[in-house]
């Protein structure tokens, strides 16, 4: 007796997927198994620690609170899909690198998934804008400071080159 | 090795790029739950819902049956096959095993682990165990623990003190009875940890024809490798750890080495890969990585002139129901029992106890923390008592700089320090002044206010003979590390570095440091990380010990490779080594430009021109460096004295607290923390995990607990209610370093993973009590939730008295 | 933390979706936005055999003012069941007719979870400390539920039964929520409201909440009142005898504090983990107060900005 599988066509880092999926799949178990996108990690199945984010359609979600079969049709944008088109890092995973916005790794997928969305939508944010944006992502590492300077180094290059 | 505080480095001390960030920023970390293995099978636990209960039967027959499932492991099987998990102190009728046997000791201890094709299934089927449980007496208060007629945790153990030791460091009864004032007080640090967001996972892979256990975790842990051979009955070659596994974050606890001889009996009995990655759920609850939960009962004595002579301090700690190296956390104090402070003599009484809790495991700091929680609670209580300055009161007591090095009561020297200028360079920083005009403003206008001062030792170096000293039959006194460089035939160079690393940035550290030696760029520099069967000792990244330890055997490494090179050039220059001069790489003859040998050159007659070699010499380019802990080696004397760690890092934390007075809601207004580390070897590195040791410990002063129901039943069991602090928690932090070299290490460098952690919880403590004092409140408990604090508040206003002594 | 296994549909009307309850029954859950119901299912304390999918419906997306309907005397906004949060909370119509409900948003959850999770989700779930349930009861919104066989309005107030249950079917589906306008209060009377909570970290579940909304005169004196308070009982609580009685009060320190003597004296909490019954009776009659006092600032700067006649 095995389970119910459901066809489902997902556009993910601008390359459509098709798969056969149970339902109970959840997104972030999809792209981490099913399409082995591992950068967007796990960190508590139930939705408060925010390294699973990813971006839908262009807002930032937690993918452990989607299953895989709701995406189906969707767009995502996983941090792999973040650099640029020649594989190098963007704008905004090189000012974490700059400011040494983390230790560890795990929780930076997610942050930069969320900090991506914020320049996206406000690219002049203040201190106040940056660590609400951040403040579904929980990190152990850093204490955030660093990746809100990061993030406004980033927001602060964009101006320069929009400038 | 010593150190020129003066000498102008190359590389050390300056910005720099780390070499681990590209990879993360990019999702191309490498941890173990992104390590899939061919045929690899998934495990879930059947668990634990008694504090403790008589295991009578376990059904796994409609388990076996489900879908998916390979096999079903209960406590009968296993602890018949392996050997018992080792305790750190001599209590060898406190067996532990990954899984319970005849008896559960905590809800949610572990009782059978369920092998299936995917972890959905492995859980589909262990909800098809069935365990036959007779509930027994448990205890979870562990002052009631030690009381006689308590239910003992452990009965063949005869009691539920696992460790207990009253050590007297001096004359502390005639202290006590010539001193002018004593006064007493009690603190408690709450149960909390490190909980990094990634769980604990474990992959193990059993290959017959090499008999060989290929084992990949998430791993922090000393002797790991050693440990689960042992445990598994097989020869230490017979299993092969992964380092080059990235581990995200740990601060201490991913000592999973119940889950790694779980998964490896697994993998080895089934023939197939297994892997372990915790769900949040188990994690919490049965993963046995708790931090400490410790009662402080203090007594100090001291004069009317602020001089603080003598401390007594009995602290005890509820290690839970089974213990790794838990208890030793309340050893590791010992070398800095007296804090940054000159206390005359001082009686120490440490008492690990046994309750039916999920089990404690090494947390960041290994007790040192809750240690200075304790000290400078009692220190402000000392100030209010003489209505002395508190800054005052500590530079009165502070060791003074040209004390160093300094012997302490315990027996263990710090061996270099400026505890005044820290705190002077912290007070200014902050505005002091300003700052407390900003507080009393405050306070007129109706508001709860206050500052809180913490000036705190970093003990860094892991001599860890908190191991003999807790356990006479462990005569542990080694405490290295190690590295190996190579430089190939081509000239470029290699770090090999022999453990993990959870996000300090080692990589980056030894690069910069075989830079700096071989003054070669560090850019050009590769580390790896071998695995368990090539590596060289090592003890692995504990008690803040990297950056004087692989950063020393990385310098001693480089420094024979360039005596090497040296070696080279004088045999084919026709000149003494002491007429030659080494630039960066190339080496060439003082005063004659025209005679040099350039790196290129040099290389090449190292690896392929045994004609040109000097007598005696190995070809190639390589050296490896393996050394002891300075100052360790020791065994502790008959009364308890011991040098313990090495080098001691100091900050003074100066924090702004308002609380809502309607609420009792706190909230961080100002930070400024004072740091000394010695020599940085990369600032954004240290600065890094100061900002992270200050965030951790805003959560342990004000967030998080693991809370346990009067049934022993978890309730803080997920991030719902195990509450870390996110970016909204965590104020801007001003951090202003300072440098007192140590004179033990290779470039002047102190250990600093622990820092900022350790001076936290006491920092906020006492800014909390600060404001709670103009209505006679003060809390003395942690963490100090908005309830705790209000609840106080409440008190003191119904004319309760101030939270005990 | 997986789920157990279940079946997923997503039918394209809101009468497939009924249907598929009516043909599951118990055994199956609706899932819009998921933010409550996933991490439900990964602790396994829900275990629907169905999943029906009605994120996409449509039917369930209308955001409508009084004009799009039939004329009332007080109009509704009404809010489609299957609208996000994040929808509503930039929605400038929303925000200058149902204010409340706006800015009750801001403390929902994070940035994230309001990408995904619904109006209508975060009501049927009926957490304790759920804020837009509050808002629903507090400003009497009526709770259009259906199924099969048509539509059943209910008022929000008799909707909430007990911690995370309500009256909804197994086989109903909510639908629409209509939120009564206050209809413009007159040339010289404003309207004001504030939202306000204890929790113990920024966005986490509301120890206590309370909400108020208010018309107020230009002298401050209190045309009309509703508040209530959350997290005090099993079930969010409107406190429609104090808004009467305060109807015609002067809105001073005293009133306020009296309101919110009797909001405090009313209401039975229970103590958990992160707070006392004492400490949330407390905490309700402090932000009782404070949403009491903002609503009226509130009312007083719009009666500042309001264009006059």
């Amino acid at each position: 007796m095995s389970e119910q599988l459901y066809s489902i066509s997902i556009e993910v880092n601008g390359e459509r997927r098709e798969a056969l999926v149970a339902a109970r799949l959840t997104l972030v178990d999809f792209l981490r198994d099913s399409l082995r996108l591992t950068g967007t990690h796990a960190g508590c199945e139930h939705g408060i620690c925010g390294a699973c984010s990813v971006l839908l359609d262009g807002e930032p979600v937690r993918s452990c609170l989607m299953y895989a079969v709701q995406a189906d049709g969707r767009s995502l944008i996983t941090i792999e899909g973040l650099a640029l088109p020649d594989g190098t890092p963007g704008a905004l995973q090189d000012a974490f690198c700059e400011a040494h916005a983390l230790q560890c790794g795990y929780c930076t997928p997610g942050m930069i998934i969320a900090a991506h969305a914020l320049l996206e939508a406000n690219p002049a944010p203040d201190e106040r804008e940056i660590r609400e944006a951040i403040g579904g992502s929980l990190c152990r590492c850093t204490g955030y400071q660093q990746i809100v300077d990061a993030i406004k180094l980033a927001a602060g290059k964009r101006t320069e080159n929009s400038a | 090795m010593n150190t020129l505080v003066t000498q102008a480095f190359r590389y050390i001390g300056k910005k720099r790029r780390t070499k681990e960030d590209p990879r993360f920023v990019t999702g191309h970390g490498r941890f173990v739950a992104d390590i899939a293995l061919p045929g690899m099978k998934h495990v879930a636990l059947v668990t634990s819902p008694h504090a403790a209960a008589r295991i009578k039967a376990i059904r796994v027959e409609r388990a076996l049956a489900s879908p998916g499932v390979q096999y079903v492991l209960t406590g009968a099987e296993l602890c018949a096959e392996t050997e018992p998990l080792q305790v750190g102190v001599d209590a060898p009728k406190v067996l532990r095993y990954p899984l319970a046997h005849g008896v559960v000791r905590y809800s949610g201890e572990w009782v059978a682990a369920v092998v299936a094709d995917s972890r959905a299934l492995a859980e589909d089927a262990a909800e098809k165990v069935e365990v036959d449980y007779e509930p027994t007496e448990y205890v979870l208060d562990p002052e009631k623990a030690i009381e006689p007629g308590a239910a003992l945790v452990h009965p063949l153990h005869g009691s539920n003190i696992l460790y207990r030791r009253k050590f007297v460091w001096g004359p502390v009864d005639d202290d006590f009875a010539r001193a002018e004032h004593r006064l007493a007080l009690r603190v408690r640090w709450g149960r909390s940890a490190s909980v990094p967001i990634e769980t604990f996972g474990v992959a193990a892979q059993w290959d017959p024809g090499q008999q060989l256990l290929d084992v990949w975790a998430s791993i922090q842990m000393p002797k790991y490798p050693d440990q689960t051979a042992r445990s598994l009955r097989l020869p230490g070659n017979a299993v092969r750890v992964h380092f080059d596994v990235d581990v995200g974050g740990s601060y201490g606890v991913k000592r999973g080495i119940k889950h790694t001889v779980l998964v490896g009996f697994l993998a080895k009995r089934l023939g197939m890969p297994v892997r372990f990655i915790e769900d949040r759920l188990e994690n919490m609850r049965g993963g046995d990585m708790h931090g400490p939960d410790r009662i402080f009962d203090m007594q100090v004595a001291f004069d009317s002139d602020g001089t603080i002579r003598a401390l007594k301090m009995r602290a005890l700690d509820d290690v839970g129901a089974y213990a790794g190296r838990s208890p030793l956390q309340l050893g590791k104090p010992v070398g800095a029992i007296v804090g940054p402070y000159q206390i005359h003599s001082v009686e120490y009484e440490p008492i690990s106890v046994l309750t039916n809790k999920t089990a404690q495991e090494a947390v960041r700091g290994f007790g040192q923390s809750p240690t200075n929680y304790a000290l400078e609670s009692i220190i402000d209580r000392v100030a209010r008592h003489l209505g002395m300055d508190r800054v005052a009161l500590r530079k009165k007591n502070f060791i003074r700089k040209d004390q160093f090095p300094y012997l302490i009561p315990s027996g263990t020297t710090y061996d270099s320090g400026d505890y005044h200028t820290v705190l002077d360079k912290a007070l200014a920083a902050a505005d002091y002044p300003a700052l407390v005009a900003r507080r009393d403003a405050a306070r007129k206008t109706g508001r709860l206010a206050g500052i809180g001062i913490a000036s705190c030792l970093e003990p860094s170096g892991a001599n860890s003979s908190f191991e003999p000293l807790f356990n006479p039959k462990n005569d542990t006194t080694t405490w290295m590390d190690s590295c190996l460089v190579r430089v190939d035939l081509s000239g470029s160079i290699t770090g090999v570095m022999n453990t993990s690393s959870a996000g300090q940035g080692h990589e980056t550290l030894v690069a910069t440091v075989l830079g700096e030696v071989l003054e070669r760029d560090p850019d050009t520099i590769r580390v790896v990380h071998a695995d368990s069967l090539t590596a060289l000792p090592s003890n692995s990244p504990v008690g803040s010990r990297m950056a004087i330890m692989l950063g020393g055997a990385a310098a001693g490494a480089a420094r024979k490779i360039k005596a090497a090179l040296l070696a080279i050039a004088a045999h084919n220059l026709k000149k003494a080594v002491s007429e030659l001069e080494y630039r960066e790489g190339s080496v060439g003859v003082k005063g004659d430009a025209k005679r040099s040998l350039s790196w290129a050159e040099l290389v090449a007659i190292a690896h392929r021109k045994f004609h040109l070699l000097p007598p005696g010499l190995e070809p190639g380019l390589q050296a490896k460096f393996v050394w002891e802990v300075p100052t360790g080696g020791g065994l502790p004397t008959a009364d308890g004295r011991i040098q313990m760690y090495p080098c001691f890092s100091f900050e003074a934390h100066l924090v702004l607290v308002e609380i809502d007075p309607a609420t009792g809601q706190p909230k961080l207004l100002r930070y400024v923390c004072g740091h000394d580390c010695g020599v940085m070897i990369n600032p954004d590195i240290v600065h890094g995990m100061t900002y992270g040791g200050i965030a951790h410990g805003i959560g342990a002063a004000l967030y998080e607990k693991f809370a346990f129901s009067d049934n022993g039943q978890l309730e803080s069991q997920s991030f719902m209610d195990y509450l870390i602090p996110t970016a909204l928690e965590v104020p801007e932090i001003s951090i202003v370093d300072h440098c007192t070299p140590s004179p033990l290490t290779s470039f002047g460098q102190k250990g600093s993973g622990e820092a900022g952690y350790l001076g936290a919880p006491a920092a906020i403590a006492c800014a909390i009590n600060d404001a709670l004092d103009p209505l006679g409140a003060s809390i003395a408990e942690l963490p100090m939730t908005p309830l705790a604090i209000w609840m106080q508040m409440q008190t003191a206003r119904a004319g309760g008295k101030r939270s005990p002594p | 933390m997986k789920a157990v296994s279940f079946e997923y549909a997503r039918p394209a009307t809101l009468a497939e979706a009924c249907e598929l309850l009516a043909a599951y029954g118990p055994d199956a859950k609706l899932i819009a936005g998921g933010q409550s119901l996933v991490p439900m299912m990964a602790m396994r304390l829900a275990r629907p055999a169905w999943l029906i999918d009605i994120s996409r419906l449509a039917e369930l997306q209308r955001v409508a003012m009084p004009g799009d309907l039939p004329a009332d005397r007080d109009g509704v906004f009404l809010v489609g069941a299957g609208v996000r949060q994040c929808v509503i909370e930039g929605d400038a119509l929303a925000r200058a007719h149902v204010p409340l409900l706006a800015r009750a948003l801001r403390w929902v959850g994070h940035a994230q979870t309001r990408n995904r999770g619904t109006i209508g989700g975060s009501i049927v779930h009926a957490d304790v400390s759920a804020e837009i349930a509050l808002v629903a009861c507090v400003l009497d919104a009526t709770l259009e539920l259906r199924d099969t066989s048509g539509l059943t309005a209910v008022p929000a107030r008799e909707f909430f039964l007990a911690p995370m249950i309500t009256s909804i079917a197994p086989e109903q589906c909510l639908a629409e929520i209509r939120f009564p306008l206050w209809s413009d209060p007159g040339r010289e009377t404003v309207r004001g409201c504030a939202f306000d909570e204890v929790s113990v970290r920024h966005g986490d579940f509301a120890l206590v909440s309370a909400c108020a909304q208010l018309v107020v005169d230009a002298g401050g004196r209190c045309m009309r009142a509703e508040l209530g308070v959350g997290g005090v009982g099993p079930v969010p609580l409107a406190l429609p005898e104090i808004g009467a009685h305060l109807a015609g009060a002067r809105l001073d320190e005293q009133t306020i504090a009296a309101a919110a003597d009797t909001a405090a004296n009313m209401i039975d909490p229970e103590g958990d983990l992160h707070a006392s019954a004492d400490y949330r009776r407390h905490l309700a009659r402090v932000l009782v107060e404070r949403v009491l006092r903002a609503a009226k600032e509130d009312a007083m700067r719009n009666l500042m900005e309001k264009p006059t006649a």
